[in-house]
């Protein structure tokens, strides 16, 4: 049988969802026999590939990089999944909505200008540096998500849970506290 | 007493005639799902969390303040019923800002319990993400509007507890938020006793000890149950 691909990308979060799949230790091992991993930060692919099966997204879509990669990613992607409170409810990075629009300015000048000890100044680097959105937002505001799997970050044995479940031909299926937020 | 026969998603029972459907459900060992209801002080219908389906009635109603009566039918598990709740508390989400991952009551909190229970795995809703202060200035307890609920239970315990007045509900609709005495800082409240009640009353990180941080806000509400029963029933009994 064909391994399913699968993809991770890493938006707007702080790497722990990442993390907490690497946690899953030994049932990578396991994984790696039934999944092929065509993207991810785990691994040195350039390009968001066309036919991924699975992709798991971990963080908000705060700028204008991650704006542009959730549209291809849902675009080449059959089942995307919302991977941790970040990508599910916009969480943390999300905090700076409350300081109204233009926060995105307002965050980069408290940053690196009020809180610089040396150099200060705003980073501006059209092309590589993307500019950010006036509004941090969770994953399903920007696309349609299939699958949520919250938490921060969700737990190994959640993860493992929905990867069982897809891999099975279920729809993944998550209950009672495996929801919990936080 | 007279008693009152009705049944609950079909379950023959009998109930007092003072009996509310959320207590009756109770004594039959049904659940019905509330937030602003809190065991020792009065109902205010404030949530919608507990609304049930009422035979012969189009709308629903509150389970926590609707009396029982002779012959009613109620349901509180139809498919309307599981789909407002969730929609209920999607939008307590949504109002003002929970970021469960640094919250103080974060694993301990009744709103999230209750999200997670009413299968809520992601807000249909956009977030509002309102500006709201933190009070710090009592001595021992801090307030954060920004996950406050606004289910008057702090107020309650406040008024008919302590008997302080201190706590109180200012502003209406989305712009409505607790107060302390004449809408001043907290710590500068002339009625206050510091008895922390309102603290013990709230479901969520909303009100907490001085100190506490991410995750470390438990609360001991069986601490106002036994004041309750010992002023209505004189037993002291912990
Ligand atoms: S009050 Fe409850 S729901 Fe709100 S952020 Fe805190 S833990 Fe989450
Ligand atoms: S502070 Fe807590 S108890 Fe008071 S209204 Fe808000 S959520 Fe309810
Ligand atoms: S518990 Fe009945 S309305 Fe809140």
């Amino acid at each position: 049988m064909d391994r399913l691909r699968v993809s991770t990308v890493w938006l707007g979060g702080c790497a722990g969802c990442h993390m907490s799949f690497l946690d899953l230790d030994e049932v990578l091992i396991e994984l790696a026999a039934r999944i092929e991993l065509v993207y991810s930060p785990l691994i040195d692919v350039k390009e968001y590939p066309e036919n991924v099966d699975l992709c798991l997204v971990e963080g908000a879509v705060c700028n204008e990089d991650n704006l542009d990669m959730i549209h291809k990613i849902r675009a080449r992607t059959k089942v995307l999944v919302s991977f941790g409170d970040c990508a599910v409810t916009a969480n943390v990075p999300a905090i700076r909505n409350q300081l109204g629009l233009k926060n995105g300015e307002s965050v980069l000048q408290r940053a690196y200008v009020e809180g610089a000890q040396a150099m200060g100044g705003l980073p501006q680097e059209p092309g590589i540096v993307p500019a950010l959105l006036d509004r941090v937002m969770p994953v399903h505001e920007v696309v349609y998500v299939d699958y949520f799997v919250p938490g921060c970050p969700p737990p190994a044995d959640h993860i493992q849970a929905v990867m069982n479940q897809v891999l099975s031909g279920a729809e993944p299926r998550l209950q009672g506290a495996q929801l919990k937020f936080g | 007493m007279a008693a009152k026969t009705l049944t609950i998603d079909g379950k023959q029972i009998s109930a007092d005639e003072c009996a509310t459907i959320l207590e009756a459900a109770a004594d039959a060992g049904i659940t019905i799902p509330t937030l602003c209801h809190l065991e020792g002080v009065y109902d205010v219908g404030a949530c919608r969390l507990c609304l049930v389906e009422v035979t012969g009635i189009s709308k629903l109603l509150p389970a926590c303040t609707t009396k029982v009566a002779e012959g009613m039918e109620i349901r509180t598990d139809t498919e309307r019923l599981i789909r407002y709740r969730r929609m209920t508390l999607e939008l307590l989400l949504a109002e003002r800002n929970h970021v469960c991952a640094v919250c103080v009551a974060n694993g301990h909190c009744e709103l999230q319990t209750l999200a997670f229970n009413q299968g809520v795995d992601h807000v249909r809703y956009e977030y509002c993400f309102p500006k709201w202060e933190v009070d710090n200035s009592h001595a021992l307890f801090g307030m954060d509007h920004n996950r406050c609920l606004l289910c008057t239970r702090c107020v309650r315990v406040c008024w008919h507890i302590e008997g302080a007045g201190t706590k109180n509900v200012s502003g209406r609709g989305a712009k409505a938020r607790i107060i302390s005495d004449l809408n001043q800082p907290w710590g500068t409240s002339d009625t206050c006793t510091k008895c922390g009640k309102c603290v013990m009353a709230c479901p969520t990180g909303a009100l907490f000890y001085k100190g506490s941080t991410n995750s470390e806000m438990e609360r001991d509400r069986d601490k106002l149950e036994f004041i309750v029963t010992a002023r209505e029933k004189k037993q002291w009994i912990a």
